[in-house]
């Protein structure tokens, strides 16, 4: 053991073994890619690169809204149809804007920040159902599931939200950065260039807004009180309360930052798909789970990080994007995130003590 | 003789059942008081209303001849007053300076608007506290499910003393350890006292009250039923006190 490089003898413990399990994930993504080139010689490209992000936006979101909460050692189980919510309320509102006479900037800025609001909503309910009257985080979450999906039913009437105004697609499609073979850079807005000159897009605009999010929180988690707190609660509750941590806020505020990235999951949706409907996200929980396990926390509560869910959340992107352009069905994505789940938890088990 | 820390007269009943009965005692600072009982004699019940975890029914306590009114566990600590529980309350999964500052992390600035946590300087800090200590553990960022029992209990008392307790009380503080640990963590609290703090600990372990105590308390259902010098009594005559033996009264 070593004082300087901060190492205990278990850490040290297995060498090979060990850093092999430590860095599954990462040799798990090579492989996926390796395979998907194989099979698909224009597969690895930057744009394909930047299709998985993309594509996997809610994913990222939603895994990070798990992690939070899993973390704590609870779980929320109505991410995706928080998320689902978020869609509806972000689509009727951005309608009602602009039908309102507002210019389509305004209104869906407006009508993102009102779904950002109404949607930290279910999350303060969770919250303060599980730290005030003690419910179960499984019980209270799964009835907050129920309760979201009904009201974005009962608001959309089996309709999906449509006729969002055309810039809402365009922010949505769009990149950060574009170079036409000119070599001017242009943000934001697609340069008109001849027919048939190629230009490069640079970072579609969701990803970074997703991970603007993303990195705002991996910073609140790991540099603040509120992100140790975190820790300690789902470490030993009992050591936390006796050390004076406010519990009680903390949970609440932990159910709300979840709801708070199911709610930005459902306006990057919005944008891109420009539509809005209830099950948006419904297939969703299972991914956002599985990337916070993947990723090497522990469902007791205690561990976890950003990086390394994102990671596990990057296995669940590469693997659904490179299917579909395989022309597989998603569901074969389902079967797979499934198996994966349970390897995830396998490798854990059969290589212990590299948790952090 | 003035106490640091006295009660007296302190009652906790529960329901029908008297758990403290009328007791008075005292702790002098640099003074290790032993707290002795069989299962159910009290010991716990009013170790947990001098910490606040229990409102006394009747009596009073006394730091530094000023009385107190204990609210709550949060109260006694911001008084000087610090439990160890027999659990630690650790959390196993962060290292430690995150214990050690757990509640009570140290910010500072960043960006101006932000508050970080700081965590060079509690490095530093406990550092310090363990080396003050003579306390050594190999790596102050192995999580607490790395360290040993008596790391933890070291890492325990290192986050109470930090705080500048002024008494320390200790729930069966040798109880889960090796025979070479429960010897370090004697060492340790007999290096507190000299500190001039105020130690009242809690054992069934003869030996280690033999140790390390200077004054020995007994109590038997509720009652304090004596009270000697450990270095005027014999572990037979405490024993004898504890299950309430009646020949012990005719040697006094």
């Amino acid at each position: 053991m070593n004082r300087d490089t901060g190492l205990s003898n278990a850490d040290f413990k297995g060498g090979i073994r060990y850093s092999l399990g430590r860095n599954w994930v990462l040799i798990f993504i090579f492989l996926e890619l390796l395979i998907f080139s194989l099979a698909n010689k224009a597969f690895f490209s930057i744009e394909t690169i930047q299709l998985i992000l993309f594509n996997g936006t809610e994913v990222f979101l939603l895994a990070i809204a798990e992690l939070f909460v899993i973390i704590t050692g609870g779980i929320d189980h109505s991410v995706g149809f928080v998320m689902g919510f978020a869609t509806v309320v972000a689509s009727k509102s951005i309608v009602a804007l602009s039908g309102a006479g507002l210019p389509p900037f305004a209104s869906i800025l407006l009508g993102s920040l009102l779904t950002v609001l109404i949607g930290l909503l279910p999350g303060f309910v969770n919250g303060w159902l599980v730290a005030y009257l003690r419910v179960p985080a499984f019980i209270a979450t799964f009835a907050m599931l129920g309760v979201t999906h009904g009201v974005s039913e009962l608001l959309t009437q089996g309709i999906p939200a449509k006729n969002l105004p055309s810039l809402a697609g365009d922010i949505g499609n769009g990149s950060f950065l574009y170079i036409p073979p000119s070599g001017v850079w242009s943000f934001f807005v697609r340069p008109q260039v001849e027919r048939g000159q190629h230009v490069w897009a640079i970072i579609p605009n969701m990803v970074v807004f997703s991970f603007f999010f993303i990195a705002l929180f991996a910073f609140i988690l790991k540099r603040t009180r509120f992100g140790r707190h975190l820790y300690a609660i789902g470490g030993n509750m009992d050591a936390a309360i006796r050390s004076g941590i406010n519990v009680k806020h903390d949970l609440v505020k932990t159910y709300v930052v979840s709801s708070l990235f199911a709610s930005l999951a459902g306006i990057t949706y919005v944008m891109k798909y420009i539509t809005g409907k209830p099950d948006a996200g419904a297939n969703m929980v299972l991914e956002a789970i599985a990337a916070v396990v993947i990723g090497g926390a522990s469902m007791a509560g205690g561990s976890g990080s950003v990086g390394r869910t994102v990671l596990g959340a990057l296995i669940i992107a590469v693997l659904e994007t490179g299917l579909r352009i395989m022309g597989l069905q998603t569901f074969t994505t389902y079967i797979l995130v499934g198996v994966i789940l349970i390897l995830a938890v396998v490798i854990e088990q059969a290589f212990p003590n590299f948790k952090r | 003789m003035s106490y640091l820390l006295e009660t007296k007269n302190i009652t906790k009943r529960f329901g029908g059942l008297i758990a403290v009965d009328h007791v008075s005692f005292g702790v002098e600072a640099g003074e290790v008081v032993a707290l002795l009982g069989d299962n159910g004699a009290g010991k716990s019940t009013l170790i947990k209303m001098i910490s606040g975890v229990y409102t006394p029914d009747e009596g009073e306590i006394f730091l530094e001849g000023n009385k107190l009114e204990i609210a709550s566990p949060r109260d006694a600590i911001a008084k000087g007053i610090e439990t160890i529980y027999q659990d630690l309350a650790l959390a196993e999964n962060m290292d430690v300076p995150s214990n050690i500052f757990l509640g009570r992390e140290k910010t500072r600035r960043a960006l101006g608007c932000f508050n970080v946590l700081n965590n060079d300087y509690m490095t530093k800090e406990s550092e310090k506290i363990l080396d003050e200590l003579d306390i050594n553990i190999p790596s102050l960022k192995a999580n607490i499910r790395n360290l040993s029992g008596g790391q933890r209990q070291a890492v325990a008392i290192s986050r109470s003393i930090y705080w500048n307790a002024k008494v320390l009380i200790m729930d069966e503080p040798t109880a889960a350890l090796g025979i070479s640990e429960q010897k370090k963590v004697l060492e340790l609290v007999s290096s507190l006292r000299k500190q001039g703090i105020a130690i009242i600990i809690i054992s069934h372990q003869m030996y280690d009250v033999f140790q390390v105590a200077d004054r020995i308390i007994v109590m038997r259902r509720g009652v304090k039923v004596g009270e000697r010098l450990a270095r005027k009594t014999t572990s037979e005559e405490i024993v004898s006190l504890i299950v309430g033996a009646e020949m012990v009264d005719n040697k006094n």
